[in-house]
């Protein structure tokens, strides 16, 4: 769906090639072709030519990255940012693949705007999965057509930005998600407890003066979820952005009753704390908040331990007016595809000690499985030639100006990092090169 | 953790701003309070003479509205009032555009009252004049806790080992947190004092040494000064506070006052509802300071004034 002309053979020449689905961690070449994997091999023992090499010493060379939650904005917001500036963006930070949230204007709750989405015309320059309305129009009341939408191409289905809070309306999407093997994705928010709050609960929020959301707001909802998807056979649920250790909890109970549960955890929820919002600093105002000290912890915690399946940007751009207000009027969200490497090396893996290969799950094979990419996630022979090329000991400072994305409300503005991104490959062919 | 090379394209507030007590040094807030003692409403020298000063309230205000009017007017500023109600604010101009706007028709000086926390700092972020904070949602209220400690050290030596007693709708109370911040700040013992949905334990948390109590006779017993809060009940969300048990278990009644220092004084920022948090015996009883407080207002808020314009010598 991304290349218009076909590229050439290309060979990935001298990596470090880290591949936890193909559990391999050694030197390797790879030769893709015909966008997809052709061979890879022991250095130098690849026997394809090849048009073009890259010269990977000294580099990791990866599985394209998927993230499971991007905010592309397209339809409707092309202001906070479009299809081809959140795929540039999305290029930028390693990511090949991008799942996009449908909560648009209008909603992608039709198999018509999930065409639109993936059409050529829109210039992603990396693969975009959407995931559609679970809800008409995100209202929580009536289902969308999910096998119409399957058909059209959605990953999955979700309210994002808004719960699937009525008992019935959530039983009966993952019994049809069930049906059809299409995985619901629930961002947990209990709104009855949230309402006008603008940051988690807890000393900052009191300190500041501001309504907070209490974690239980969060953990109830997956609670809740957790114990439906475990009464459903075969339904798949998909828990975005979580963020509290509490919701970590319910998580795993689901999992060892081998339920179909499964969760992602956002770069900016395993580095900041509340207390960071600072003196109203919108750029650290997303939902879910920013959480305490404990949460983060138990967040590391499952990051390492295989309870999150995936690390997810939630990406969320916003025009500087959208941000440039007073901090409860502001709106919620981050960017996150330029950092997200960068920040789960230097967090994750330099002072979490979490190992590489696991770092790389989290970004390839792991959210492969969540949404059945198939062919993703991997290089094994025969798959997209999807490739991600970082460097995991580069130091670099990240410039918000510099940003591929239309928007620049990211907190990590100037900050130093471990870990770069060199060249991102969709289809065989190089969309981004340091 | 953090380590930020540059911030987002943000300014400083102007020296003179009046954002909240928490940041600020403790030799600022004495220097205010021995200028606010200077300052005589009705023998004033013309410190701030061609100076405008602009009353921006987005809420509702009758003390500290009239009283920064009248700090201003008393040191020969111009004042101009904005509201939210009749000015394009209604149209949805936003604060920062509200901001700039008032500039350029040449105010020197922005006294803003508003139901966001956060939005004077915002506005002194953006701007090249001093902002003062009347008060921003639940977050600070520093001049009212200014003149409340101007009160306190009519009646009270100093503030070290002074035990306070803040009896009634913390959670909401802009006030307390700017008071718990200046009286802490000094030395204060303070105690924070009713049911859970006013006083949550994250309360304690605010300043060192905080102490929550829900007994009112635990709170007031050996108290210095009792401030008392209205129920805000605009800024309720929902919550239901039933208003019998409320009186029953924490109205300031002259019996409980006796539990007092024989030479307790009683405060309240205002407004006051007879009847509820306070009877209207305790109200104008000899103990309460609540109308000194309305006065102490003007010379604390000329105080602040001449600070913020640079005519504070």
């Amino acid at each position: 769906m991304v290349n218009k002309s076909k590229p050439g053979a290309l060979l990935i020449k001298g990596g470090h090639v880290i591949d936890p689905a193909a559990k391999i961690n050694a030197p390797m070449d790879v030769l893709l072709r015909d966008g997809r994997v052709a061979e890879i091999a022991l250095p130098n023992k690849t026997r394809g030519g090849a048009d073009e090499k890259f010269d990977a010493r000294g580099l990791i060379v990866a599985p394209g990255f998927i993230d499971l939650h991007v905010h592309l904005r397209e339809p409707g917001q092309g202001y906070k940012e479009t299809i081809a500036t959140g795929t540039a963006a999305a290029a930028a930070g390693g990511f090949t693949s991008v799942c996009t949230m449908p909560n648009t204007a209008p909603v992608v709750d039709t198999e018509e705007w999930v065409t639109w989405l993936r059409h050529p015309e829109r210039g992603a320059v990396v693969n975009v999965f959407p995931i559609a309305a679970a809800t008409r129009s995100s209202r929580g009341a009536t289902l969308t057509d999910f096998a119409a939408l399957q058909r059209a191409g959605a990953v999955a289905v979700t309210d994002d930005g808004k719960p699937i809070l009525d008992d019935e309306i959530m039983r009966a999407a993952l019994r049809l998600g069930a049906e059809l093997n299409l995985p619901v994705v629930q961002h947990a928010e209990d709104t009855r407890l949230t309402e006008t709050c603008s940051m988690h609960e807890g000393p900052t929020s009191f300190r500041l003066g501001l309504r907070g959301m209490p974690a239980a707001a969060e953990a109830s909802v997956v609670d809740r979820d957790v114990t439906l998807a475990q009464q459903i056979r075969e339904a798949r649920l998909h828990v975005a952005h979580l963020s509290t250790s509490d919701a970590l909890k319910a998580v795993r109970r689901g999992k060892r009753a081998k339920a179909r549960v499964t969760c992602e955890v956002t770069p900016h929820h395993f580095t900041l704390l509340d207390e960071n919002v600072g003196e109203y600093d919108t750029n650290f105002k997303m939902n879910p908040p920013l959480r305490s000290a404990a949460d983060r912890e138990a967040i590391v915690v499952a990051l390492a331990d295989g309870t999150v399946d995936a690390i997810a940007t939630d990406h969320a751009p916003h025009a500087t007016h959208e941000k440039q207000v007073e901090f409860e009027r502001a709106s919620f969200g981050i960017t996150g595809l330029e950092t997200a490497l960068a920040l789960a090396i230097t967090q994750l893996h330099g002072k979490g000690k979490i190992p590489l290969t696991r770092i790389v799950e989290l970004f390839t094979a792991g959210p492969a499985r969540v949404f059945d990419l198939h062919g993703r996630g991997s290089l094994a022979r025969g798959n997209f030639a999807d490739v991600t090329i970082f460097d995991p000991k580069k130091r670099w400072t990240f410039e918000a100006a510099k940003s591929r994305s239309l928007s620049h409300n990211t907190p990590f503005d100037g900050w130093q990092f471990t870990g770069k991104i060199v060249a991102t490959i969709v289809g065989g062919k190089i969309v981004y090169r340091a | 953790m953090m380590h930020r090379l540059h911030s987002y394209a943000i300014n400083k507030p102007v020296r003179g701003s009046l954002l909240g007590i928490e940041h600020m040094e403790a030799n600022e807030i004495l220097g205010l309070l021995k200028l606010a003692r200077r300052m005589n409403p009705l023998k004033a020298r013309p410190l701030l003479r061609n100076k405008r000063v602009v009353l921006l309230f987005y809420e509702a205000s009758t003390r500290t509205r009239s009283s920064f009017e009248i700090a201003a007017k008393s040191l020969g500023a111009i004042t101009t009032l904005v509201q939210s109600s009749g000015s394009s604010i209604e149209k949805g101009e936003s604060l920062l555009d509200t901001g700039y706007t008032l500039r350029a028709v040449g105010a020197d000086a922005i006294v803003i009252r508003h139901p966001a926390a956060g939005a004077p700092l915002l506005m002194a972020k953006h701007l090249d004049i001093p902002v003062i904070n009347a008060g921003d949602g639940m977050h600070e209220h520093p001049s009212q806790a200014l003149l409340d400690a101007f009160t306190i050290l009519k009646h009270k030596k100093s503030f070290k080992g002074l035990h306070i007693a803040i009896i009634g709708d913390i959670f909401h109370s802009r006030v307390t947190r700017s008071n718990c911040h200046l009286l802490a700040r000094f030395g204060a013992k303070i105690t924070l004092c009713g049911p859970p949905e006013f006083v949550p334990e994250v309360s304690a948390t605010l300043v060192p040494g905080l102490r929550i109590t829900r007994h009112v006779e635990e709170a007031l017993r050996g108290a210095d000064v009792i401030m008392l809060l209205r129920l805000q009940k605009e800024r309720l969300a929902g919550q239901k506070i039933r208003l019998q048990d409320y009186i029953a278990r924490y109205q300031m009644t002259v019996g409980r006052l006796r539990l007092a220092k024989r030479d307790a004084i009683v405060m309240h920022p205002g407004p006051i509802i007879r009847g509820l948090e306070l009877t209207a015996e305790v109200a104008d009883g000899a103990q309460s300071v609540i109308i000194d407080e309305v006065h102490n207002g003007v010379p604390t808020r000329m105080a602040i004034l001449a600070r913020a314009l640079g005519k504070a010598k």
